[in-house]
């Protein structure tokens, strides 16, 4: 009994860190090319909402993903054109889209749906039936989910290509150094357009998974995750495996303070645990956390 | 001063018609006709709602009735909805026309009490004990406009407004009875409840679900969560989902939910272990077929009526009302649907329990 409350734990630390390590990588994308991407909350609420409209209307689930991450692509270029073309100051640029993405989703939930707080409920992705990952108690209905399978090649595939890929070296050139880069002959907003709307798509994939898991869109559903994310981004070095070892650190911090609900301790103190966690380890355990050196900062080209 | 001069000259000198090329002018014909029309259409309809306005008055049905949803808004199937039907109900049977409103976050609420009440709505209501304090502010701004307030918390003495009328529910009294018979269908001995934000209101569902599982079966064992301490614990159903399949795997078979949206998620928990499901405020059965064991009833749809009505009657009077099992405002659901999973010998003693409670014999706390 003991070793199923374990592994119900395990399971849900894994489903509760989907959103925030896809969201997380995605910013992690999108800074190491050198723009602060805080509208990872607004991408991953449109993510889910496009994946509800398009699963509403197909009946096809896939479809609804597709929808989640082109829906997360638009958002995200929203942002890349202001503070990439536009130059302007990235994190009003995010915090906008964010507050857009709250306004939007509402409104045209009541459109659609009649209701601006529900939308009808929709299909979820079929289970699939993994040899041997399957066969273990509890633990299978993580590998029975295409989206947590995704979500884990995701992590080292995007490792891989931030680090042993010349895309990826041209990204983190373009956030450390961009005159550099430039004087090497890459197209500098170019390429941090790639990065940010890869962090679309990953978000979007994130806002998939909550809509996925809940078979539905509810308003405001990201309830906070893009900001979870940025914080693990940050804890994780700005680095993808970092970034998947700190979501899950905050999913096992929630699934805690799920399971020790209902003790004697007051719900208040039990709540404070995933953000107490932040803090601690933020502080105390990682050391100094260093950002990309012209993360935030536009590039002007320097004219002749 | 001197472009400000400059631009008034501009706007004065108008550019001769025949300068402009013939597609121009053409266009400036439809355009002034345009204006034209809309001028004297929109006359023509103000003209018609002043005539109706006029009517209505002397026929003294039409009552204009406004409405703020509770965090959730319409469509969270529970509360607020129970709320609308309450509307379309008046509208139905006395004719009355509303309009609402679904707020946001935090002081959304209050300005679309304004809004209403400094319209043409007659009476106002709030939705949910958020509206408290702001419904009493602007209940003694607009004294002669009429509100109402569901779940209103009453702040011991502290004065309500003669034009407010605070609806308060006994909602520890229908929580008891689901209680029960969570407890007598459970096998595994343990039963689970999920709360939204952690609020003396909330509290009150889990105290009589808790008080009535332990009157009929004492050794129950019964799991208590809740979503946050922020009204956004309303509408996390992602969180919910978790927090219910967290409750099945440590052997809880039947929850019930006191959680606005929060507790969709409690149902696709029950849908995906295959357990039970108690619903809130509506007839939640449709949320998941087959895993609904019942649904505690909250008739806030009545309560919404009977105020419009008394209205309409002129017997509106402000102050607290509550309402319980005795008045048939709060119940839970047994019908056709839920027949096979509460047999007969559950659904009798739950009965007998709640003549008990109508007749003072059992006193359900409410903490």
């Amino acid at each position: 009994m003991d070793w199923m409350i374990v592994l119900a734990f395990i399971s849900q630390m894994v489903r509760i860190s989907v959103p925030y390590t896809l969201a997380a990588i995605g910013g992690t994308f999108s800074e190491r090319g050198g723009v602060v991407n805080i509208a990872l909350e607004g991408i991953l609420l449109n993510g889910a909402f496009t994946c509800v409209l398009a699963t509403h209307y197909t009946g096809n689930p896939w479809v609804g993903v597709l929808a989640a991450v082109a829906g997360g692509v638009a958002t995200a270029s929203v942002h890349a054109v202001v503070s990439i073309t536009f130059k302007a100051e990235q994190i009003v640029s995010g915090l906008a889209i964010n507050l857009l993405a709250m306004g939007a989703t509402r409104f045209f939930l009541r459109i659609i749906f009649g209701s601006s707080s529900n939308s009808e409920r929709i299909a979820g992705l079929p289970e699939w039936d993994v040899p041997v990952l399957g066969d273990i108690p509890v633990l299978s209905t993580i590998f029975s989910s295409p989206l947590i399978l995704a979500t884990i090649v995701i992590i080292f595939a995007s490792q891989f290509v931030l680090f042993k890929t010349s895309f990826g070296l041209r990204l983190r050139s373009v956030g450390e150094h961009p005159e550099a880069a430039d004087s090497l002959g890459v197209n500098v907003s170019r390429v941090r357009y790639a990065g940010v709307l890869l962090s679309g798509a990953l978000a979007g994939l994130g806002g998939a998974w909550l809509a996925m898991d809940q078979h539905s869109f509810t308003d405001g559903m990201s309830s906070g995750r893009g900001y979870i994310a940025l914080a693990a981004m940050i804890v994780g070095k700005w680095n993808p495996l970092g970034a998947a070892g700190a979501c899950l650190m905050f999913g096992a911090a929630e699934s805690l303070q799920m399971q020790l609900q209902g003790q004697d301790v007051p719900t208040q103190f039990i709540q404070m645990i995933p953000y107490v966690a932040t803090v601690v380890v933020l502080a105390g355990f990682i050391g100094r956390s260093i950002p990309p050196a012209a993360d935030g900062v536009p590039y002007e080209k320097e004219r002749q | 001063m001197k472009r400000e001069s400059e631009r008034i000259r501009h706007t004065r000198t108008p550019v001769p018609a025949s300068f402009l090329p013939s597609t121009s002018k053409v266009l400036v014909a439809l355009l002034c006709l345009l204006f034209a029309l809309s001028i004297s259409c929109g006359k023509k309809k103000e003209d018609a709602a002043r005539e109706s306005a006029a009517k209505a008055e002397r026929s003294g049905a039409d009552l204009k009735v406004g409405l703020v949803f509770d965090v959730g808004g319409r469509g969270d199937k529970s509360f607020n909805d129970s709320a609308y039907r309450g509307l379309e109900r008046a509208r139905d049977e006395l004719g009355v026309s509303f309009e609402y409103i679904e707020p946001g976050e935090g002081s959304d609420r209050e300005s679309a009490l304004r809004l209403l009440a400094s319209g043409e709505a007659g009476i106002i209501f709030g939705i949910g004990f958020l509206f408290t304090d702001d419904i009493n502010a602007i209940a003694r701004d607009f004294p002669h406009k009429k509100f109402a307030c569901v779940d209103y918390s009453v702040t011991p003495g502290q004065e309500i407004p003669p034009n407010l009328l605070a609806l308060k529910f006994r909602e520890e009294e229908a929580s008891f009875l689901v209680g029960a018979i969570a407890a007598l269908k459970s096998k595994t001995g343990k039963i689970g409840f999920v709360g939204g934000m952690k609020i003396p209101l909330i509290k009150k569902f889990e105290a009589g679900y808790v008080e009535g599982a332990k009157y009929v079966r004492p050794d129950i064992d019964v799991l208590v969560a809740y979503a946050g301490v922020t009204a956004n614990a309303f509408k996390n159903p992602s969180k919910g989902k978790e927090l219910a399949l967290s409750q099945y795997s440590k052997g809880a078979s039947v929850i019930f939910h006191a959680s606005g949206s929060t507790g969709l998620g409690v149902f696709e928990a029950a849908r995906e272990r295959n357990g039970l499901a108690i619903g809130v405020d509506s007839d939640q059965y449709e949320e998941a077929p087959g895993h609904v064991l019942t649904s505690m009833i909250k008739d806030v749809d009545v309560a919404v009526y009977e105020a419009i009505k008394s209205v309409l009657d002129g017997t509106f009077s402000g102050g607290v009302r509550t309402l319980g099992l005795a008045e048939g405002a709060v119940s839970f659901v047994y019908d056709d649907n839920n027949r096979t999973l509460i047999d007969d010998e559950i659904l009798d003693r739950v009965q007998q329990l709640r003549e008990k409670i109508i007749s003072g014999e059992i006193i359900v706390p409410s903490t």
